[in-house]
Parts: C-alpha cells; structure tokens; sequence
C-alpha cells in the first residue's frame, strides 16, 4: 500500500503541513520523503530491515533501526504531531500494546492495514481458501501477516485501547472508499486520537 | 606538530608543550569544508588508512580510502595520535622536560575531553574551522561525541560507532582487572620501568587477554576456536596449551607486549572510565546534548556486549529528546565489539549512504 502513489497521497493529505511526524514501519523512506519535500514536516522513521535503513539514509530521511515489539520508550509523551503506521500493524505481534504506544507519542495517529473483509477475500473464504490478493499477497504458510482483521474489527480494538477514531475510511486501488469500506476497501485507514 | 602552548587539562594541571603525530588522506579542497577527523580507540593511532613505511594498513583501512565508504576522493581525512598514547605523540615514555627523564607514572591523567582539546589546536593548525564530521568508534565514538557537546560549531556531523555515553560498572571492572594485572607485575615499578630496562609484558599481555575477551561474542570464539584442541590427545596438564583459544590469546597478548606501553594502558582505560558528559548535567543525558547542533550518526552491533546497544540507544534517546538530528543503524553482526573495525556490508551500506549525503553537501 505504501508503495501505491495514489494511497500515498491520500495518507499524506491527511498530515498537517511542518508538522513533527514519526513513521513506524517507515519502510525506505519513500513517505516521510514526501511528506518532507511536499509538505515541510519533520520526520523521523523506525525500520527494522538493513537495507531499508540505509535507503532511509541515502535519501536524508532520519531512520532508527529498532524493532516495533520493542515498544516506543525511545520517544516521550505527545512528542510527535503525528505517528504514522502504515501497513505495519499486521506484522506485529503486541498489537494492542503498540497502538496504545502509538497514541501516546503523538497527538494524533494514522494506522493502515489490509482488511481482511473486503469482499473478494470474503468470496475467497466461503469458496474455501485463504484469499491472496494485492493486498494480501502471501500463501497462508508462509504471510508475514500474524494479525488479520478488517476495518469492523478495527473500531472495537480502538475502543477497547482507549483510542477516540478521527476520521476512518478504506482505500481501494488509489481511491478513498467511503461508502461501507469493511466490504469495499482493501486497506483500512483510521485516524485517532487518545480519548 | 609540535605545540608550545600549554593544554588544560580537565584534572587540573596542564601539558606544558606537547608534540602531536597526524595523518592525512584525500585533498582539502578550496573552502576547507570536505575535513573528517578520524579519532581512535585504545590500541590504534593516527595511521587509519593506507599503507605505511612498514608497509601496515592502517586500522580503518576498509572504510576509508579511495572510491570506501570514507572516501578520499572527496573527503579530506585525518588521523591524529592523542597525547598519551604510545603512537608518536608525546607520551609517558617520552622526556619529561621538568625533570629530564621519562614521564612514567607521572604523565597527566587525560580525558576525552583533553583529548578533544587538543586535536582541536591540530585543527587550528591546519586552518580547518569547521570539519565536515568527526568519526570514532568505541573510545573514538565518545570523542567524537565530546566534539559534538565541547565544540559545537566545529562539526556539522557526528557519527559515533560501537560507543556508549559512559562505562557501565561491568566495564570500568574490566579495565580495573587490566590494570591490576600490569600494576602488579613487578616489572612495572610505578609505572618507571624504563629506567630499569625492563617492560611489565606479564601484565600488558593478560591486559590484553582480558580484553580479547570482551571485544568478541561468545558465538564468535565459539565458531572461530570452539573446543578445538592443539593435538589430538589431552595432555593433562594446568600450565601448557591445550586448547586453540589459549594459544590464540596468548598470542595475541604476546604481540600486543611487544608494542605497547604500559602507561598509555592505564591512562587510556582511565580516559574510557571518566568518560560521562552527563555527570556535569546531574546525570542527565539529554540536558548534556542540548547545546549540541550537529548532525547524527549512530551504529551498534547487536552481539556487542561490551558497548551494548542498549547504551547507544541511551545516546538516540537523548538526540530525540532535544530534537537534534540523528540516524541510527543497529547491525546484526556476529563478531561482538570489534565488528565496528570489520566490513559487514549491512554496516557499510549505512556508512557510505552517509558519508555521501555529507559530500553532497559541499559538492553543491
């Protein structure tokens, strides 16, 4: 999804211009970037792999190369305008505890993820087998995806994290899906505050 | 170079006149921007890159040279000794002018800071005004932090590798241990053995043992040494060789007598020790660094035991807190501490995407 310019940039268009954003799972670099060059914010990315990481620093994106499971005790409370998670949370095994994280070093916080009840993946389960789309490119033996969910599940996980949801919609194929995105999307955005 | 005008020192007295021995790679160019000042750990010297007289490569050979991740087609390196070591610049087995014979256990006790201090006059010297990063590893990475917090606006990048904002309690005992065991050979008479003629190499050389140790990971000795016996059958004995890690380190403590001085041991354990800019600040890391303006780059290893990467990560969490710019790259390596002086190309990848964003900043 990060890779998708059009998703991109709808995700960009919701981060503040010269805002303080810090990007978990900021993958090469390609976001914070942008959001730099477009849009004068002061980034800071979290990446675990190698080779993402000096990507990151050949384009001047400032990177630290820390694993997520780790948790976010690098960084004070409310230190960030905005944290951006995008496309991470399904890789990550304290999902929960992060986004409580999350929410705790910024004001505001955008989570992106693939969901799991965008129709043709319904369709695919009740022909019985494991979807593999664009979105959910991977076999189910061997998906670095350990957390599935769709955009319903989503909203109680917010609540029960204490977690005030700004603005949610999905994102299919570049454009922003409004009308009932847990069928019609296939990538779930929420954006939240702490409540 | 030699230096006529004392040097403070952060212990109180002061080194009266002081020679310093550097070297140089690459070309200043016209603005004096492109300058790197290369600072060394405990047993290296001003001879980082190329081939020397003897024909030795220098110890960052493979990071800094023509077309490596250092590069001095564009960059303008230095390498300088610090005073106190046993590499050229003055040191405790040199004159000591008020007295006509050799310092001994009587050279100062210099910190990093000093150290700092005085590569800063080499700079003056050279008529650089502002480097375009300094660069350490280890005890270098805590000079290089020194320039960024005693210097500020002499450095427009600080990348500190394998370093740590002070030593931990387990390390300071690690180097007690070192010093213990030169202090005690009866060798070293207070640290006057010159004027006996002799050398404390017992003690240099299980200072040096004890060292090895903790500069590699346990998977590194095991896959390099393992169980690995001498011969074929067990010998029975305490006091000869039996396993291959013995002979190693006692091979490399024998090398390591053979060149090194015992004093610049202890005063450059004691430089690691002292080490602690936030102890002027209540122990606060962050209100250390807040004065600092340059630009950061931070590598750990991740088998580092004795520079851990928890501690760099101390480092990250202070630049964070004062928002001043940092990068940091925490490399999988499996050689411990000394993976900083190894090319891991995960570690270099990092170093030469940085090392070129600062070029293009005088490119331009």
């Amino acid at each position: 999804m990060t890779d998708d310019r059009n998703g991109l940039a709808h995700i960009a268009g919701l981060v503040p211009e010269s805002s303080r954003v810090l990007d978990l799972g900021c993958g090469g670099g390609a976001l914070l970037a942008h959001l730099r060059d477009e849009r004068r914010c002061a980034g800071i990315g979290v990446e675990i792999d190698d080779a993402l990481v000096a990507q990151c620093i050949g384009r001047e994106v400032k990177v630290l190369q820390l694993n997520l499971e780790d948790g976010l005790s690098l960084f004070e409370d409310d230190s960030f305008d905005v944290v951006l998670q995008l496309d991470t949370l399904q890789n990550l095994r304290h999902t929960a505890a992060l986004l409580r994280e999350t929410a705790r070093v910024g004001h505001q916080a955008i989570v992106s993820f693939p969901n799991f009840a965008h129709w043709p993946n319904r369709l695919s389960v009740l022909r019985g087998r494991m979807p593999v789309t664009k979105a959910l490119p991977y076999q189910w033996f061997d998906t670095p995806n350990i957390r599935v969910g769709t955009f319903a599940d989503f909203e109680v996980l917010a609540r029960q994290c204490g977690l005030r949801v700004i603005d949610a919609f999905g994102l299919h194929e570049g454009e922003r899906i409004d009308r009932w995105p847990n069928l019609m999307a296939s990538t779930a955005v929420f954006r939240f505050e702490r409540a | 170079m030699h230096f006529d005008v004392p040097l403070p020192l952060q212990g109180g007295g002061r080194l009266a006149a002081y020679d310093l021995v550097y070297e140089t790679y690459g070309t200043l160019n016209t603005q004096r921007s492109n300058a790197v000042l290369v600072c060394h750990a405990l047993n290296a010297s001003h001879h980082v890159a190329g081939l020397d007289a003897a024909g030795q490569a220098g110890w960052w050979d493979n990071l800094v040279g023509p077309g490596k991740p250092l590069d001095t087609d564009r960059f303008f390196v230095i390498g300088v000794n610090n005073p106190g070591s046993c590499f050229g610049s003055t040191g405790p087995m040199h004159v000591n002018p008020a007295t006509g014979q050799p310092w001994g256990a009587d050279f100062p006790v210099l910190t990093v800071e000093d150290w700092v201090d005085a590569q800063a006059r080499l700079l003056d010297q050279l008529g650089i005004t502002q480097l375009a990063a300094v660069l350490g590893g280890s005890l270098g990475g805590m000079q290089a932090l020194s320039w960024a917090l005693r210097h500020p606006q002499r450095l427009r990048h600080c990348v500190a590798v394998a370093t740590a904002p002070n030593l931990s309690a387990q390390n300071i005992a690690f180097n007690e241990v070192a010093r213990r065991a030169i202090i005690t050979d009866p060798d070293f008479h207070g640290g006057h053995f010159y004027r006996h003629g002799v050398v404390p190499a017992r003690g240099l050389r299980v200072a040096r043992m004890i060292g090895h140790i903790t500069y590699l990971s346990d998977d590194s000795m095991e896959a390099k040494f393992g169980r690995q016996m001498r011969t074929a059958e067990l010998s029975y004995t305490t006091q000869d060789i039996e396993f291959q890690i013995e002979s190693y380190l006692r091979y490399q403590g024998e090398k390591f007598a053979g060149y090194f001085d015992a004093n610049t041991y202890l005063l450059i354990t004691r430089a690691l020790d002292y080490f602690d800019p936030a102890r002027a600040h209540g122990g606060d890391l962050a209100r250390a660094f807040a004065a600092a303006t340059a630009k950061f780059l931070l590598v750990s290893f991740h088998t580092d035991w004795r520079f851990a990467p928890a501690r760099s990560r101390e480092i990250v969490k202070a630049l964070v807190d004062n928002r001043h710019s940092v990068s940091y790259a925490e490399i999988d390596a499996p050689h411990g501490h000394d993976a900083f002086l190894l090319d891991d190309p995960r570690y270099h990848a990092v170093m030469r995407a940085y090392f070129g964003n600062v070029a293009q900043e005088f490119a331009a």
